[in-house]
């Protein structure tokens, strides 16, 4: 059995209770939710901290899934399998679904949360990949009030974000359009191992039937693969096609700057950045595809 | 299927454990409190080579919870320092000179919790003077490499040994007159056999009685109290080794390890009990892995592919210390059975293992002694030579079998194959598997440019270690103890000297003695793991309790119905031999009326009507030394497709044929070989311990080293053929190890003919998505480490 060292641990009641005990505590508090992330960390001893602040018992601010007109909105406390399980998303975002389950194993997603995945910040973490391919935006509440950040603003680096130390990221917006869908691809050793690669891809249509915007985002590749707009302007006004996918691919490999280790060779990551933002573009505009048909028979 | 009525004997049935087990009852070593105990914690070193300059324990020892601090030089005194390795090397308990590998014993704490121990060993200060690793096996003994055992005196490199098997000068004859040679090289990687349940113990030890009991997860509680009482001087008689409900061993738990003796120690000092359970990266780090065998082969072969010899050249990597678990007179295990299930004429094999700054062991993971390296080394190789031949690989084995007629059957490198009958299971692997239709559907797939393959594997064990003429570790004969008692109510008590690890001994056991004097198996309780309460005997590890335990069992079985005979008769007032035994009755021949039970026996052994020259009692012990190992075989075909695009192998079909001769619970058996094909799965797609170039192991947690679960494996499709040992009791051979054995090279031969259009020929395990891209651009590994990268260090995906 591997223990962390002693700590302090206090259970918050409320967001403003938690902000304010981040506040009294300073910088060696840290937010605890699933603690997937935290606790091994911990319990390895990799990372010491002197207080705890628990807000698992904040169901009622953030935890939540709500499909808005033109937004989904979903709180920071929701649980991988809820999001795995959320039908609401569906329709709009398969993404998520299609990431969740490629994400750890059930006892993690019954507990680790979307915030969670978020705030941890590792670079080969899904959910940071899905967020930024969606164009989501993050909010942060402090004691001063809230603020509204972009995926690109909240993502600083590996294991560093826009959250500071006396504040919370309690909502994760994602815009929603016309004639758009999305899907997520991951390459692993085994279920349940970090990602070798992976992508999400994003892909809206205009009237047309043409790109109005594509957007990809890599995981465990090097900074900077999160959203690439060469991508985007690059897809942007043509028709959705093997050809202008295989072009995306080409750019998502050159946007990458992979490390050889355990997981793969540089060579084999580049690849297969290539190849799964392939897959999940021909696989988003497939989903728009048999939409457009639902609906026509329908 | 379902399971109504038990046999009274062999046959399927459910496991009498179970119900124990599934429901969380078990009681594991750390299930256990003693009153008055005390935790124990390790301080190992964090560098894999260094001369320790000076360890201070002062701050450690003013922590309010701790009871005593331990350091090298402290066990020095009590001449305790180092202990004796199963393979005639030794160990440091604790390191006093140097430390030889990352996560080394330094120093333990015992204090009143888990946690304070563990916090306490941050306040001991050690300083090292770091040393060069040596992390390469192949350049262990270079010139300008550093030497690892300098305490070893007159030892100028880091040569362990060299062993030979075989017959050089007639292998270069045979491939001097060979039409086709072909060679490669091969690498068999470090793997951990990763138990659920880490390695630890509780030892008690009484300053008054000075009798000392210790609780410990143990393949082999018999052996380790030999080996406590040697490394302790306390009498043998005043140990007490138990060995509780084990979660999993696959040969991790043979080793006596420094931790244990840690924990002694630490009960000795303190006087009171002391609890050592170690963490997940201390078992991963510090405890027995298995394989690291760089293999060099070459096969002889005519034009039509019959094999006239083999060669074999084998570089192992024993890390710091030589601590295999393995018959004495076999520095290199069983190695020497690479000719295979092959009827060939000449081999040799030169064996050369070299010292490593890495964690000590070698022989563990259900390998069989290091057959999983011969197997994997003569299959790979004799589908190399198929592939030369343009022979499909069915038919090169078919040529070289061992022909049924002639076994039992002396191989080149001096083994007495015992039984077998390979084209029979081999046929059947074929029929299951409907070969032909696969290889037409491959020949379909690949025209579409899917890349599918189909891999085989032959492989024939050797176990059930062993006939004491060749066999002994420490000098102990590899003999099992066996008692039988048979209670005045017609229940019995077997007690054995090997101890279960999963395996369902308590099920087993029972029904080998059921099958022999009648009584069901409910009714007979299997008593095992506790030193005074079972006979002596060497334990279970190397697929050896059925083949070696299991015929003390019958024969025990059939000494108490030779008794219940003589007792029969006097009651039926007949001679011995009038009598016939029916399962659970002795009748008077041609009179179908006279009959008496085994409980009715029972029931007279203990009464006074008894005759005068018959003890009373029903009970028998036996100790039994085997004339001869068995030699399970079968037959694997393993279905993979790998993805064009992400180079993501596939185990699609998994077909499994087994012969361990006799049969005695088909349920239990499956469950042995689902277990073992998983483990394939594991070892041949991504199961690996490696070290960056300090030494420092890069799979220290179970995110880092990958066992697989049930998305990475198929529905396993079994089946059995039945050749019986023919001098085995009940003629069983084992079957604990097989798959594990027989299942990575049909995965490994799989995927090479998946990727043959594309001109690949060789791969090292694990063959992990990146590795077999490479291998697909033409950049297929030379056997190396896959590069060194760096440690993941975070939680959960």
């Amino acid at each position: 059995m591997q223990v962390p060292a002693p700590l302090e641990y206090a259970r918050a009641t409320s967001v403003e209770h938690a902000i304010a005990l981040l506040e009294r505590l300073g910088e060696e508090a840290r937010i605890v939710a699933g603690g997937h992330s935290l606790i091994p960390m911990m319990k390895l001893r990799l990372t010491h901290l002197e207080y705890l602040v628990d807000i698992n018992d904040l169901h009622d601010e953030l935890d939540f899934i709500r499909v808005e007109r033109g937004e989904v909105r979903i709180g920071a406390l929701t649980r991988h399998r809820d999001l795995l399980e959320s039908e609401a998303l569906v329709p709009e975002l398969p993404i998520f679904r299609d990431a969740e389950r490629v994400i750890a194993d059930p006892v993690v997603r019954n507990r680790g949360t979307l915030g969670g995945s978020l705030c941890q910040a590792d670079p080969s973490e899904d959910l940071s990949s899905v967020c930024t391919t969606l164009g989501a935006s993050c909010v942060i509440r402090g004691v001063s009030g809230e603020r509204v950040v972009s995926m690109e603003e909240f993502y600083r680096g590996p294991y560093e974000t826009a959250v500071g130390p006396a504040e919370i990221l309690t909502e994760v917006r994602i815009p929603l359009r016309p004639h758009s869908s999305n899907a997520y691809a991951k390459v692993d050793r085994r279920a349940g191992d970090w990602a070798v690669v992976a992508a999400g891809a994003a892909l809206w249509l205009d009237d047309d039937g043409l790109i109005a915007d594509a957007r990809v985002g890599l995981a465990a590749v090097g900074p900077n693969t999160t959203g690439i707009p060469a991508i985007s302007e690059a897809l942007r006004g043509r028709a959705p096609s093997e050809e202008a996918f295989a072009e995306a691919g080409e750019l998502a490999a050159a946007a990458s700057s992979p490390t050889t280790d355990g997981r793969g060779s540089a060579a084999y990551k580049r690849h297969l950045a290539a190849e799964l933002t392939r897959r999940t573009l021909r696989r988003a505009a497939e989903r728009i595809a048999d939409r457009a048909l639902e609906r026509e028979s329908a | 299927m379902s399971v109504d009525v038990e046999p009274v004997g062999h046959g399927r049935m459910l496991r009498k454990e179970d119900p124990r087990l599934v429901r969380g009852r078990g009681t594991f070593c750390d299930d256990l409190t003693l009153p008055r105990q005390l935790h124990l914690a390790i301080l190992r070193s964090p560098v894999a080579h260094a001369r320790i300059v000076y360890v201070d324990a002062t701050a450690a020892l003013a922590h309010p919870k701790v009871k005593a601090v331990v350091t090298g030089a402290d066990l020095v005194e009590r001449g305790l320092a180092w202990m004796p390795t199963l393979a005639h090397d030794v160990q440091p308990v604790l390191a006093t000179d140097k430390v030889r590998f990352q996560g080394q014993e330094v120093a333990f704490v015992v204090a009143e919790d888990r946690y304070a121990a563990r916090d306490a060993l941050e306040l001991i200060d050690v300083e090292y003077d770091v040393l060069p690793p040596v992390v390469d096996a192949r350049r262990a003994l270079d010139d300008d490499t550093p030497l690892i055992r300098d305490d070893v005196a007159g030892r100028a490199d880091n040569r362990c040994f060299d062993w030979e098997t075989g017959d050089a000068a007639a292998t270069d004859a045979a491939f001097a007159r060979a039409d086709v040679v072909v060679a490669d090289d091969l690498v068999y990687p470090r793997v951990h056999p990763a138990p659920l349940e880490t390695c630890g113990a509780i030892a008690d030890f009484d300053r008054v009685s000075g009798k000392l009991t210790v609780w410990v997860t143990s393949q082999a509680p018999h052996a380790h109290r030999t080996l406590f009482a040697m490394m302790t001087g306390l009498p043998e008689h005043k140990i007490r080794v138990v060995s509780p409900d084990i979660g999993g061993g696959f040969g991790n738990k043979v080793p006596v390890y420094p931790g244990y003796l840690c924990a002694i120690v630490g009960s000795m000092v303190t006087g009171r009990p002391v609890k050592w359970i170690e963490d997940r990266t201390e078992n991963l780090v510090s405890t027995a892995f298995a394989r690291d065998f760089h293999l060099h082969g070459e096969l002889a072969a005519t034009s039509d592919g019959r094999i006239l010899g083999v060669r074999a050249r084998v570089l192992a990597d024993h890390g710091a210390f030589n601590a295999v678990a393995a018959p004495a007179k076999y520095p290199g295990g069983f190695f020497g059975v690479f000719t295979g299930s092959y009827a060939v004429d000449a081999a040799h094999c030169s064996t050369t293992a070299v010292y490593t700054t890495k964690a000590p062991g070698g022989v563990a993971y259900a390998c069989s002694f290091r057959i999983a390296e011969a197997v994997y080394f003569i299959e790979r190789m004799v589908d190399l030579l198929a592939r030369e031949l343009g022979l499909d690989p069915v038919e090169i084995r078919r040529r070289n079998f061992i022909p049924t007629e002639a076994f039992p059957y002396l191989t080149a490198t001096g083994w007495v194959y015992d039984s077998g009958d390979y084209p029979r299971a081999l046929d059947e692997a074929l029929r299951i598997a409907d070969y032909d239709a696969l290889r037409a559907e491959q020949a379909e797939r690949r025209e579409r440019g899917e890349l599918m393959g189909i891999g085989l594997a032959f492989f024939t064990e050797a176990v059930g270690a062993g006939p004491r003429k060749h066999m002994d570790i420490l000098g102990l004969g590899m003999a099992d103890g066996c008692e039988l008692t048979v209670h005045p109510d017609g229940r019995a008590v077997v007690r054995l000297s090997v101890q279960t690890q999963g395996q369902g001994h308590e099920t087993t056991f029972a029904q080998i003695v059921a099958e022999e004097i009648g009584i069901p198996p409910a009714d007979i309780e299997v008593v095992h793991g506790d030193t005074d309460a079972t006979p002596y005997g060497l334990g279970t590890y190397g697929s050896r309790s059925t083949a070696v335990s299991g015929a003390a069992a019958a024969l025990v079985a059939r000494q108490v119905r030779d008794k219940a005979r003589r007792i029969a008769a006097h009651l039926l007032e007949v001679a011995p031999d009038d009598l016939e035994w029916t399962k659970g009755s002795f009748g008077v021949r041609g009179i179908p009326t006279a009959t008496v039970t085994m409980p009715e026996v029972a029931r007279a052994a203990y009464g006074i009507d008894l005759p005068d020259d018959l003890e009373s009692g029903l009970d028998a012990h036996v100790s039994y030394n085997p004339e001869n190992l068995t030699f399970p075989f079968g037959a694997y075909l393993a279905v993979v497709d790998v993805d064009p695009g992400t180079a993501v192998v596939t185990v699609r079909r998994f077909v499994a044929v087994d012969d361990c001769g006799t049969r005695i619970n088909d349920m239990i058996i499956e469950g042995q070989v689902h277990r073992g094909l998983t483990d394939g799965v594991g070892v041949a797609l991504m199961e690996y311990v490696g070290f960056d170039e300090h030494g420092t192991c890069l799979n220290a947690s179970l995110m880092d080293y990958l066992i697989p679960t049930a998305l990475e494996v198929p529905t396993w499709e079994t089946g059995h053929t039945v050749t019986p040992s023919p001098h085995h009791p009940i003629g069983a051979k084992g079957i604990g190890e097989a798959a594990t054995v027989g299942s990575p090279p049909a995965i490994v031969n799989a995927v090479l003919d998946a990727l043959a259009p594309l001109g690949v020929t060789r791969l090292d395990m694990p063959l992990t998505p990146s590795r077999v891209w490479e291998a697909m651009q033409g950049r297929a590994a030379p056997p190396t480490d896959p590069p060194h990268g760096p440690t993941a260090e975070k939680g959960t995906p």
